[in-house]
């Protein structure tokens, strides 16, 4: 006991015996303790976001264990899983549903885990408790508790996603790119909400980012993946004293000096 | 020629064709708040209907055959398109098949179920049977008030639970469901049991109108249902068109979303009625309503093109 985490061994190759097969995860071992909030980095297909859809379940894994708090969740189905998981994605459009007001929304995150009967969608004393979450985020959103989240703008959006990740304290935290489809005024905004929520509510969290920058400066460990494989792990003080260009030459070193081409280089 | 055509229509016929008009309205629109959950709520395009409309009224009618109350052979006919919406929901999630195959083959299925639970393609009921929910009889009646004001009420009762439902955890779930799986199964739904759950509800609705529609027509047929769901689909449609506007951004919005629909399904008969009345052959009827579900969708899709292009231009 004791990982909130724990990844075993894990493997994943898609498409298998096509032209197209790729082995996603090869062997991916991770332990995160409780509290630990660690960002992942790495090229593209270095299987940063595979990492996490293995744990939330999009998919099973061909081999390997995943493990939360003790409790094996391997072979358990994407909303099962979804009792101990909090998540956040790329895409501000996925994390809610776009036809149902904020209230709704929030009322539907709170449930998580809950079986859902005929008792009303939302009581009047949670109302009040989302407002209160709400009037945290400072955007304003504390009087359109009524609104269609559909009219809102991407970051807020992601927001009220961070919310309601929270609203029932998740075991663990998956935030897959959430701030990378924003503006960067924005995305600085959700950030500083992520790490807010993940802070007062004590959580455990992972973040994968294409920002070396915000690996640095998040969280309290820093891993790196590349071909699916974590290459580099890194936490505590020496993690605090990381620059961008200890990072990069890591990158170099792991792949051979091909890195320079990659997305990465264009958000140090 | 056109004087003689003009000469030949009688507008008081049009007038005496409207308390039938609204009865068949109101009674169908039963069926299209069915489809409106799963078209709309669920975006689910499910032809299970046409299949489960001649269920509920085959087993209606066969029940009252053998002596049952018409009133409590409905249940029996809700139930029976519950399982018939179990069984598309089960082909679609359990067996992986595309919704609206699944959907097709539940309907073609059911078309021969529909024959062994009559015996043949048509079972009428008795023409001395008392107790029937609703009649075509009723709609010439003296006392037709009283048969109105009953279905009438039936409706908004209906379009309360319809509401209700939807307003509960579960009902929610199914909209999250319908709006964005990938957010419903991130929260813990499990998006397999809300669709089965939603088809279930859908078709049970529309069981309940053909157990309805066979009452009030006399007569249950293996055909009734053919087409039904682009009457359905039709009364959904123009009650967006008209009344969308005028429903949104309310409190209980969906309530007068679901009335609007039964408003909808009026219409669509009136219309229906206008078109024999200007003595087109009535084997053009299917393809008059195909033409307006047609016309009707596509008018919100080329309004935003044209209003696009507009833009562009300037």
């Amino acid at each position: 006991m004791g990982y909130m985490l724990e990844i075993q061994n894990v493997y994943k190759t898609f498409n298998i015996g096509t032209i197209n097969e790729k082995t996603a995860l090869d062997g991916v071992d991770l332990k995160l303790n409780e509290r630990d909030f660690v960002t992942i980095i790495g090229g593209n297909g270095a299987g940063k976001s595979t990492t996490l859809n293995a744990i939330a379940g999009v998919w099973p894994v061909d081999k390997g264990k995943i493990i939360v708090n003790g409790t094996d969740i391997t072979r358990l189905p994407e909303h099962k899983r979804a009792d101990h998981l909090g998540r956040v994605f790329q895409d501000p459009m996925i994390g809610t549903a776009a036809t149902m007001s904020i209230e709704e929304n929030m009322a539907i995150a709170a449930r998580r885990g809950q079986r859902r009967g005929f008792r009303w969608g939302i009581t009047k004393k949670e109302r009040e408790r989302y407002k209160e979450r709400l009037k945290m985020l400072e955007l304003g959103l504390e009087d359109r508790l009524q609104s269609k989240v559909g009219l809102l703008s991407g970051g807020q959006r992601q927001a009220i996603t961070l919310l309601m990740a929270a609203l029932k304290k998740p075991k663990l935290l998956l935030l897959d790119e959430h701030t990378a489809a924003l503006d960067p005024k924005t995305a600085a905004k959700v950030l500083e909400i992520s790490d807010r929520i993940i802070e007062e509510n004590g959580l455990t969290a992972l973040m994968v980012t294409h920002n070396m920058k915000d690996a640095i400066a998040h969280g309290n460990r820093l891993i790196m993946m590349h071909e699916g494989r974590i290459i580099y792990d890194v936490s505590g003080e020496e993690k605090q004293a990381l620059c961008v260009a200890d990072l990069l030459a890591k990158f170099e070193e792991a792949s051979g000096g091909g890195f320079a081409n990659d997305r990465m280089l264009l958000t140090t | 020629m056109i004087m003689d055509y003009l000469g030949s229509l009688d507008p008081t016929a049009l007038i005496r064709a409207l308390p039938g008009n609204v009865a068949q309205g109101l009674i169908w629109g039963i069926m299209a708040v069915g489809v409106y959950i799963t078209f709309r709520i669920l975006d689910f395009p499910d032809l299970t209907v046409d299949g489960s409309l001649a269920t509920g009224g085959a087993v209606a009618v066969m029940l009252i055959q053998g002596g049952m109350d018409p009133a409590l052979s409905l249940l029996f006919a809700f139930l029976a398109g519950l399982a018939a919406g179990a069984v598309t929901g089960f082909l679609h999630t359990g067996a992986g098949i595309p919704g609206i195959l699944a959907s097709i083959l539940t309907q073609i299925s059911l078309y021969s179920v529909n024959l062994r639970i009559m015996g043949k393609s048509n079972q009428s009921i008795g023409i001395g049977q008392t107790g029937l929910v609703a009649s075509l009889r009723y709609v010439t009646a003296d006392d037709r008030a009283v048969f109105f004001i009953k279905l009438i009420a039936g409706c908004l009762l209906l379009v309360a639970l319809v509401y209700w439902v939807f307003g509960t955890e579960i009902g929610s779930a199914i909209r999250a469901t319908g709006c964005n799986p990938k957010m419903a199964r991130a929260q813990g739904i499990n998006t397999d049991f809300t669709k089965v759950i939603a088809l279930m509800f859908s078709n049970g609705l529309v069981g309940l109108c053909g157990g309805i529609y066979a009452q009030y027509q006399g007569s249950a047929d293996v055909n009734a249902g053919r087409g039904a769901i682009v009457i359905g689909l039709a009364a959904v449609i123009i009650s967006e068109v008209i009344f969308g506007k005028l429903c949104s951004g309310k409190r209980f919005s969906f309530a007068y979303t679901l009335s609007a629909v039964f408003v909808g399904a009026i219409l669509y008969y009136i219309a229906y009625t206008l078109v024999l009345w200007l003595q087109m052959p009535s084997d053009y009827m299917k393809l008059f309503s195909a033409i307006v579900v047609a016309c009707f969708l596509a008018i919100p899709y080329l309004k935003e093109k044209y209003t696009v292009k507009r833009r562009m231009a300037r």
